[in-house]
């Protein structure tokens, strides 16, 4: 098998080999591509790690409260979003939802991924909030309720700071998870790493170079964000609480 | 201080207190006692609410604790509470454990409520252990930080929950010290524990609990000599026999 990865200096249009791969105003390379569809991957994830973060830590706080209609509500939201594959939520934003309500038509579609993406991230992450705090001991709830602390005061002083602490791990992999969950953006052209992979694999005819580069860069990407927030767990670590295992 | 009049409490049909009531007066400090499942820490966490109940009234200082025009974060600001299993915030440094809900309850300047922690801190003799966080302190030392963490709200009364009943032997007399220091002078204290020596020092009163219901709530001499219920004597025997 002989490779070539010389096809990411080729123009895009006339297939001529650009000196120093990059290329300018006129001409645009297959490298140029790769990095503008990595810099759509990487924003359609973070957009949609931000939504998901706000909307699952909202939804799982919600769901441990002692009041039972908010209760309610966070588990028919997370029930919602995690029933339903990703692909198809993808579907529902793109096609469905602005045909129902017209005033949606306007906004683009990459924003309807981010949200598509996010909110179903929200499920897991909301699950994964409620678990957090649901592990923290009774006691310390009772602790802070009975030295006169509010209900929020409670989440906002106690409970988040810990529960914080408790989900990083499994927050990690969500936010992994995201990255290459964003891949459906092809399915509604947005132009990203998969779309890209399918296209330019289909002009150059050097799929396995380009497949092997753009694997290569959701494992960098996910792995990134696995170091980055490592590096947040640890700097958070109790003193005396958690034994740290290297 | 302290009015208990004819609670009862269930859960779902099952009922964990049965028409209990008792009146502790100021400066007094009163022993609960009892089998365990006799009701007795779920007595004194209703009388900060932090259990509900669906019978009788509960009055501290005079505030009824089951109205709902009861402002009870301000009620629960000023009774003290200390838990059988510390439940000091991990997360936090032992100097801001003692100062947060002064800050974030009462409103006092960070400042105020550091000198007040750190005064309470040095009393319970902990002084230097101020910038340790609770998971590097014995059990002990972490139940002496969480009766200063209550002091430092200036409380009315004090609520002890089993406060010695998770600590190793050697480590409960520090604990003790202090609550008997605590009621020397003058605290009104609600104290569930089956110490008896610290009852026998200290109580006034001791109030014996079986099955949710409130058996006996004698002077403590006269408990200590003879209880009157059969419960209570069999009780006694049992805890005092080794």
């Amino acid at each position: 098998m002989d490779l070539d990865w010389r096809v990411f200096c080729r123009d895009t249009i006339d297939g001529e080999f650009v000196r120093g791969c990059l290329g300018d105003a006129e001409r645009i390379t297959y490298l140029d591509w790769l990095l503008s569809a990595w810099g759509w991957t990487l924003s359609v994830a973070a957009l949609a790690w931000i939504v998901a973060i706000a909307a699952g830590a909202v939804v799982g706080v919600l769901r441990t409260t002692p009041h039972r209609p908010l209760v309610i509500l966070g588990n028919a939201w997370t029930e919602l979003f995690r029933n339903i594959p990703v692909l198809v939520q993808v579907f529902l934003w793109y096609h469905v939802i602005p045909a129902l309500f017209p005033l949606l038509r306007a906004i683009p579609s990459f924003l309807l991924v981010v949200v598509a993406l996010g909110l179903y991230t929200s499920a897991r992450i909301s699950e994964q909030v409620r678990a957090g705090i649901q592990s923290i001991p009774q006691g310390q709830r009772l602790a802070a309720l009975a030295l006169g602390f509010t209900l929020p005061q409670v989440y906002r002083h106690v409970l988040l700071p810990q529960a914080w602490r408790i989900v990083l791990p499994p927050l990690t992999s969500e936010s992994m998870n995201i990255i290459k969950n964003s891949s459906v953006a092809f399915a509604v052209s947005i132009p990203e790493l998969t779309l890209f992979a399918l296209q330019a694999q289909e002009e150059t005819a050097r799929g396995i170079e380009i497949y092997l580069i753009v694997t290569g860069l959701y494992f960098f990407s996910a792995l990134l964000v696995n170091r980055i927030l490592h590096i947040v767990e640890m700097r958070l670590r109790i003193p005396g609480l958690i034994v740290v295992t290297k | 201080m302290i009015e208990i009049d004819r609670v009862s409490k269930w859960y779902g049909s099952f009922q964990v207190l049965s028409d209990c009531s008792t009146h502790i007066g100021k400066g007094e400090v009163v022993v609960v006692c009892g089998p365990s499942g006799s009701g007795k820490s779920t007595l004194i966490k209703c009388v900060n609410a932090l259990e509900p109940f669906q019978k009788g009234e509960i009055r501290v200082n005079g505030i009824s604790v089951s109205d709902p025009k009861t402002n009870l974060s301000q009620l629960r600001a000023h009774v003290g509470m200390v838990f059988q299993h510390f439940e000091l915030f991990p997360h936090m440094t032992i100097c801001d454990n003692l100062c947060i809900a002064q800050v974030k309850v009462l409103g006092r300047l960070r400042e105020e409520a550091m000198e007040r922690g750190l005064r309470l801190l040095d009393r319970v003799g902990l002084k230097a252990h101020a910038h340790k966080y609770p998971g590097q302190l014995s059990g002990g030392q972490q139940q002496r930080v969480a009766i200063a963490r209550a002091l430092a709200m200036d409380p009315i009364c004090m609520l002890f929950d089993e406060p010695t009943s998770a600590l190793d032997p050697e480590m409960i007399n520090e604990v003790l010290d202090v609550m008997v220091e605590l009621a020397s002078e003058g605290m009104t204290m609600m104290v569930v524990t089956h110490e008896m020596g610290f009852a026998r020092k200290v109580a006034h009163r001791v109030i014996f609990m079986d099955q949710g219901r409130i058996v006996e709530d004698t002077p403590k001499e006269a408990f200590f000599a003879m209880p009157r219920s059969e419960r209570a004597q069999a009780f006694l025997a049992k805890i005092l026999s080794h």
